[in-house]
């Protein structure tokens, strides 16, 4: 099988890499890029745990081809931080216990940052059914509903 | 496996013809990566549709709409044009799946995936939305409910792709909606779909509608006796009843752990009375 040549960015870097037509773009992620954030929960596009922004739009990376990824720009969750300083989501998840085993926290963070940044004042039901699409085993949400609304109160104040 | 990503329809298509192997079409890819991902399809060529300008616009000639096939439920609900015409459309395509999936998801690939429950698809039979296809020989176009044959089939030949869907021109008093029965709250698969698309006077008399319904058969159904229930009247008690009944008759589901035979049918009813009472107050 050849090789495909894909020229992309994650996170503001440029990146070149060479994969197969059937690897997803989590396998690109985590294999070729060495971004392991990014977490395989399902591998088909239920569980979020994959979550990445693709050009502005939250998507399962499970669910892209790494071709697909040329000439794209990539956010994933290792973009999130600003070296040392979390980003206000991050430090509300701590602050909050928002997780436990911390599979899905990746994922859950770079879906609700992408809302925050649509609708940075959203209700408690527009973070649920916002975040339906990341699942959690551990926490049964509350956690995380509550510090996504508490970082959205921190932003729109700074 | 092959994969291209070419930037006509016309290189779209002679690629289809051209291979000897089996093909597939990717666009949002939300089916046709978790059948890969189970070994359920091997092809040896995908052709990515997404470069190809005409799929991916949405435009507006004298009220006529036409969505490019590879328009994902985002793109659609952010059109604040197409929301305020067809909020039915709209409403039945953002049910899929979730925030991430509406990402990817495009209305062609709901369509072509001719699940009998997939949810834009009662919505656009409602619509009176016609398939735009190119193949080899040209174009041409289908109606959308003769679009699906059966479950997981349509009635494209393995060269063509499906280019746009295109929708009659509205007149002021119309409108249409669609809702689904599902155990939860939200992502799930219909148990039952139903989309109407209704037109009413000014005296509040519904002049002109369109009933259908998904996940009640082998693939979603015009059911024109359901229509005729309600045509003509004001939607009073009575024409309630009998598009209900109207609407249940015409279900010949199928018995799984979603919902049994008579539940779907009883439900296809319900669900018909309360559609058509959110499109009759939305054209009013």
């Amino acid at each position: 099988m050849s090789k495909y040549h894909v020229t992309t960015t994650v996170n503001n870097d440029e990146f070149e890499f060479l994969c197969e037509p059937t690897q997803t773009m989590l396998d690109v992620l985590r294999d070729e890029l060495n971004l392991t954030g990014s977490k395989e929960g399902c591998a088909t596009g239920d569980c979020g745990a994959c979550s990445v922004v693709m050009d502005g739009r939250l998507v399962c990376s499970c669910l892209v081809l790494g071709v697909e990824m040329e000439g794209k720009s990539i956010e994933t969750i290792e973009g999130m931080a600003d070296g040392d300083d979390l980003h206000p989501l991050q430090q509300k998840f701590l602050d909050h216990a928002a997780l436990q085993c911390g599979i899905c926290t990746p994922g859950v963070l770079v879906s609700a940052k992408a809302l925050l940044e649509k609708n940075p004042d959203p209700t408690e039901t527009e973070v649920r059914y916002w975040l339906a699409g990341n699942l959690c085993r551990c926490t049964g949400y509350d956690k995380i509903i509550r510090a996504v609304m508490d970082a959205a109160k921190e932003m729109r104040a700074a | 496996m092959q994969y291209e990503a070419p930037e006509t329809l016309a290189a779209a298509v002679e690629l289809l013809a051209g291979t000897s192997g089996q093909a597939r079409i990717l666009a949002g890819g939300t089916d046709l990566l978790v059948q890969l991902h189970a070994d359920m399809t091997d092809p040896d060529l995908l052709v990515d549709i997404k470069k190809i300008q005409e799929l991916r616009e949405i435009t507006n000639v004298d009220g006529r709409f036409t969505i490019g096939a590879a328009i994902t439920g985002a793109e659609l609900g952010e059109h604040p044009d197409v929301k305020k015409i067809w909020p039915g459309v709209v409403e039945g395509l953002e049910l899929i799946g979730s925030t991430q999936v509406q990402g990817r998801a495009t209305i062609g690939g709901n369509l072509c995936n001719a699940s009998p429950a997939a949810d834009v698809v009662p919505a656009l039979i409602a619509a009176d939305a016609i398939v735009h296809v190119a193949g080899p020989a040209g174009r041409r176009q289908i109606a959308v409910e003769e679009f699906a044959i059966g479950p997981g089939k349509t009635s494209l030949a393995k060269d063509e792709i499906v280019v746009s869907l295109s929708f009659p021109p509205r007149g002021e008093r119309a409108s249409d909606a669609y809702l689904r029965f599902i155990p939860r709250t939200e992502m799930d698969i219909a148990v039952v779909g139903c989309g109407i698309s209704l037109e009413r006077d000014a005296h509040g008399i519904c002049t002109q509608a369109r009933v259908a319904l998904g996940a009640v058969a082998a693939r979603a159904l015009l059911v024109p006796a359901a229509a005729a229930a309600i045509i003509g009247t004001s939607l009073d008690a009575a024409a309630l009843d009998n598009l209900a009944a109207a609407a249940s008759t015409a279900c010949s589901p199928i018995d799984d752990k979603r919902g049994t035979i008579e539940f779907r049918t009883d439900v296809a009813g319900v669900l018909a009375r309360r559609v058509a009472k959110i499109a009759y107050d939305r054209a009013g």
